[in-house]
């Protein structure tokens, strides 16, 4: 597709999303009271004057770039916002527009500074420490715990979620990382039954990370999180080595710490049984209450929902963080559900065709773990509220309040896009694979 | 490393397809069944959103009522006169549920009845928050209020209707219950006070002893003996009777006395005229021994065997179907003792039908039903129940009952009114051995032209005690609530 076809297309779907984002943010502002609705008109007007501003700003930065992504987020967002709004009209709703301004910002800066994304692969071992450093952060005098788990760190009044932006660091560390010897750890040694197995020396990397894992896990309380670090190494040390091993024996070793936290931590014992038995008395009350309750929205919410600010999820505790979705199952139903189901969806299958195009083994790399990252961090919170599987706090990303996620996921689209515009302008890429939902473009 | 991406995608695809599925089954296939837990209150809150309707007397008193409230729930239900009419109003509880009107006119109450006006429409529109409809019952409360005080610290129950529309004037029975606690927002508060109620128990003042507890009638009964002598066309009211000091009962060695352990009259003999004004006991005694199922049959034609149609639960009052090989117990039953029970609705529908030309009208609590702009959506009409008397029975058994208020001789003369004739029917029902009777006195009032009946019981004689009848504790308290509806009303 043309450069200028391409930016069309997203102006009118950005159109579109935001005028989705707007009608859901003036519904849900209505069924407050009707004089209410001058109090979102600003916030819809500034969401959509930011939009449409990253939009112009793309046109002359990333011309190439990949035109569904903006669009995708923006929808998104402006649904997690109407339902942020909703909840806390005169808390959070604004606080998450203020984030959402930035995080476009920060989306545009990013488009800026990076202005060739192989760059970032010359200071691996920056983003490596800084990553480290940061996934650790809580663990120092700065660190609180919310909620039971040690992910945050306050600097006054300031509190943000260092792990979120790790993500972003570990990634590119991983991607410059397995790049550059992929070769070497995809040599196999030894067959053990079917699988070919790299010497045992090539290990290392693996070992290390899955002891920072599961320091995550054990010092700052958070199996989410732990998992999710796990899992983005694992799917990148495949993608860069085709070797099935690694994916075992690293679920394996996996499997075996989440026992051991399983046997050393009640708190983990007790969100497996909420799992298992969420509407038990002992529990709908008490520890499972809030599961329960996303539970009870989704049901009351059916197939077509209440109806924007019609239901009361509210009963949710904290429904704007982790429970964001189930907020959205009430007031607009499995019709609703299944569309953000289907957006993410759509998103993760653009960001996988980035990685497949991007022509560089690191530019490769590093798309299909931005974008691996940010669907395993959907599913696993979607899982949870789902009660499919057991629930584990992280956000869901463009949706949930929350500066840090925010934040983070607008810089991960950033780079999506640059990588994107870079291999579509480099001279006709070797071939375009469809995948999935996408196709061609 | 295309293909491996590609591989990661498939995985992706199938972990959303799974949430999809999952939510598939949550949102859809067991949202029912997890949506009706306990737990999920979003009904409740839905339906405690709702300014639910007033209940007011036909005097327009409001005796429940809707305020609105600062907690999650938005309507807190209040009832301003507290147990005066707990067990009409019954409660709308967040823990116990509903009784009650508050029961038997939920729907219309949360404006639900299905008929939708003009103000619905606009409450949607401008969301201005739905209201529900207003009851306005029949009940007046100045009468309930001198029931009340009438009975005073005595157990008992009080029954005043209207005999030709069966509407209720005044219900009351001692004990009751202020039903405030049970409509709190506090779980434990309500809790504890339930328990305090003791609602398991069949003497619980959660349930309206005037609807629900049967007493032996006694005499009041005779009403209904003589009235099935005269249906049976064997006897007229002059007929007369044997007057022994006491009759041997057949098949034991037992004897039935009068109260007064003498003969009535004295003379010998007694015609049934004033059998019924003196209530000489062996007479209908006779009675019952004659044509026990002819008895049988009016008293089911008054009511009993069968519970009373009415707004609020009422339990059956009964008259035993009792064998030849038990004829005392025939004896008994003439007298309304033995096995026979009725509660006291029965017996004010009793004295309701011989004032209204011996037709049983249905008894009805609700005048008619408000919608939030003051129009009127319901308006229950009279029914009757059926005729437990021919015409000419029932002014055959007025001229009686008259006479044991209006005649010196006559043992409902407490009953008297100034200007106004009154007919009644005293009641001593013996219960168990040891125990003080229970007084009993029914009434309609004015003979000519019937607007009131009344049915009073006094529990175990309440102050008087052991020395009580129905003559000297129930029908001066029968007198007060006829002589304060003709104030009120006029006639």
């Amino acid at each position: 597709m043309q450069a200028t076809a391409r930016r069309n297309t997203e102006l009118s779907l950005l159109i579109l999303a935001l005028i989705l984002g707007g009608g859901a943010l003036a519904l849900v502002a209505l069924a407050r009271s009707t004089d209410k609705l001058a109090t979102a008109l600003p916030f819809t007007a500034v969401v959509a004057g930011c939009c449409i501003g990253a939009h112009i700003a793309m046109r002359k930065l990333v011309p190439q770039g990949d035109h569904l992504l903006l669009p995708l987020a923006a929808v998104l967002n402006a649904l997690g916002l109407a339902a942020v709004y909703r909840l806390s009209p005169n808390g959070f709703g604004p606080t998450q527009v203020t984030w959402t301004v930035i995080g476009i910002g920060l989306l545009l800066a990013t488009l800026v500074l990076v202005r060739d994304f192989q760059v970032l692969a010359h200071y691996k071992y920056i983003f490596g420490f800084v990553g480290v450093g940061l996934l650790l952060l809580p663990l120092s005098p700065l660190g609180t715990v919310i909620n039971g788990a040690r992910l945050w760190v306050q600097f006054g009044s300031f509190s943000f979620q260092p792990g979120e932006l790790a993500k972003l660091c570990l990634v590119i560390f991983f991607a410059a990382y397995l790049a550059e010897r992929k070769e070497l750890l995809a040599i196999a040694s030894r067959r053990i039954w079917v699988i070919h197995v790299p010497d045992i020396k090539h290990f290392g990397p693996l070992l290390i990370m899955w002891l920072l894992s599961l320091a995550v896990m054990f010092f700052e309380r958070d199996l989410g999180s732990s998992l999710l670090f796990f899992s983005i190494f694992l799917v990148m040390l495949y993608i860069a080595t085709a070797r099935i091993a690694y994916l075992l024996i690293g679920t394996g070793l996996f499997a075996i710490g989440a026992f051991i936290g399983y046997q050393a931590f009640s708190h983990v014992q007790v969100r497996v049984q909420i799992w298992l038995d969420v509407f038990s008395p002992k529990l709908i009350s008490d520890e499972g209450y809030q599961l329960a309750q996303s539970l009870f929205a989704l049901a009351t919410g059916g197939l077509f929902g209440t109806g924007l600010g019609q239901g009361r999820p509210d009963l949710i505790p904290a429904a704007h963080t982790d429970f964001i979705f189930s907020v959205i199952g009430e007031e607009l139903g499995l019709l609703g559900t299944a569309a953000i189901i289907l957006c993410f969806m759509l998103l993760v299958a653009h960001g996988l065709r980035i990685a497949i195009n991007a022509g560089s083994d690191f530019g490769q790399l590093l798309a299909a773990g931005l974008i691996t990252s940010f669907g395993v961090q959907t599913f696993i919170i979607l899982a949870g509220v789902t009660r499919l599987l057991p629930l584990t706090g992280i956000t869901l990303p463009f949706m949930s309040y929350g500066g840090s996620s925010l934040l983070s996921n607008f810089i991960l689209l950033a780079l999506l896009i640059r990588i994107s515009h870079q291999s579509s302008s480099a001279p006709a890429p070797a071939h375009t694979a469809e995948i999935l939902v996408g196709g061609r473009g | 490393m295309e293909a491996q991406i590609r591989r990661v995608g498939v995985a992706l695809v199938i972990a959303f397809l799974a949430i999809f599925l999952q939510l598939n089954y949550v949102q859809i296939f067991a949202a029912e069944d997890i949506a009706s837990n306990n737990a999920n209150i979003r009904s409740l809150l839905a339906e405690y959103s709702i300014k639910r309707g007033d209940i007011s007397t036909v005097d327009f008193k409001p005796i429940a009522t809707s305020q609105s409230t600062n907690d999650r729930f938005k309507y807190l239900r209040t009832y301003p006169e507290g147990e005066l009419y707990g067990q009409i109003t019954g409660y709308y509880s967040l823990v116990s549920g509903t009784r009650g009107i508050e029961s038997a006119y939920n729907d219309q109450l949360l404006g639900e009845s299905g008929v939708i006006s003009m103000q619905d429409v606009e409450d949607t529109f401008l969301g201005s928050g739905e209201r529900g409809d207003d009851v306005r019952l029949t009940i007046d409360s100045r009468l309930q209020e001198l029931a009340r005080e009438q009975l005073g610290g005595q157990e008992g129950s009080v029954v005043v209707l209207d005999p030709r529309s069966g509407e209720v004037r005044a219900m009351y029975s001692n004990p009751s219950y202020d039903p405030g606690p049970l409509a709190s927002h506090d779980a434990d508060e309500i809790r504890n006070y339930y328990r305090s109620l003791n609602p398991t128990s069949p003497s619980s003042p959660l349930l309206s002893k005037a609807l629900r507890t049967s007493f032996p009638p006694g005499s009041t009964f005779k009403i209904v003996t003589a009235g099935a002598a005269l249906e049976s066309g064997q006897f007229t009211p002059s007929s007369t009777f044997p007057d022994p000091d006491a009759i041997d009962l057949p098949l034991t060695d037992d004897t039935l006395t009068n109260f007064t352990n003498t003969s009535c009259t004295g003379t010998g003999q007694i015609d049934l005229f004033t059998a019924l004004e003196i209530s000489c006991d062996t007479t209908f005694a006779l009675i019952g021994l004659r044509i026990h199922d002819e008895l049988g049959n009016t008293a089911q034609q008054f009511g009993f065997n069968d519970t009373i149609p009415f707004d609020l639960t009422t339990e059956a009052s009964t008259f035993p179907e009792v064998p030849d090989d038990q004829e005392p117990l025939r004896a008994f039953a003439g007298i309304g003792q033995g096995d026979v029970s009725a509660t006291p609705i029965q017996m004010a529908l009793v004295a309701a039908a011989i004032a209204n030309d011996g037709v049983v009208p249905r008894p009805r609590l609700v005048r008619e039903i408000r919608d939030p702009s003051g129009s009127i959506v319901e308006e229950p009409a009279p029914e009757t129940i059926g005729r437990a008397l021919s015409s000419a029975t029932a002014a055959e058994l007025s001229r009686m009952m008259t006479a044991v208020v209006q005649s010196d001789s006559g043992t409902g003369t407490a009953a008297r009114i100034e200007g106004v004739e009154v007919a009644g029917k005293t009641g001593t029902a013996q219960t168990v051995e040891g125990a003080a009777p229970h007084a009993w006195f029914i009434a309609f009032a004015p003979v000519s032209n019937p607007q009131v009946a009344v049915a009073v019981l006094v529990e175990n004689g309440g102050t008087l005690g052991s020395e009580a009848t129905g003559g000297q504790v129930a029908a001066p308290i029968a007198k007060a609530l006829i002589e304060r509806d003709r104030e009120i009303r006029q006639w």
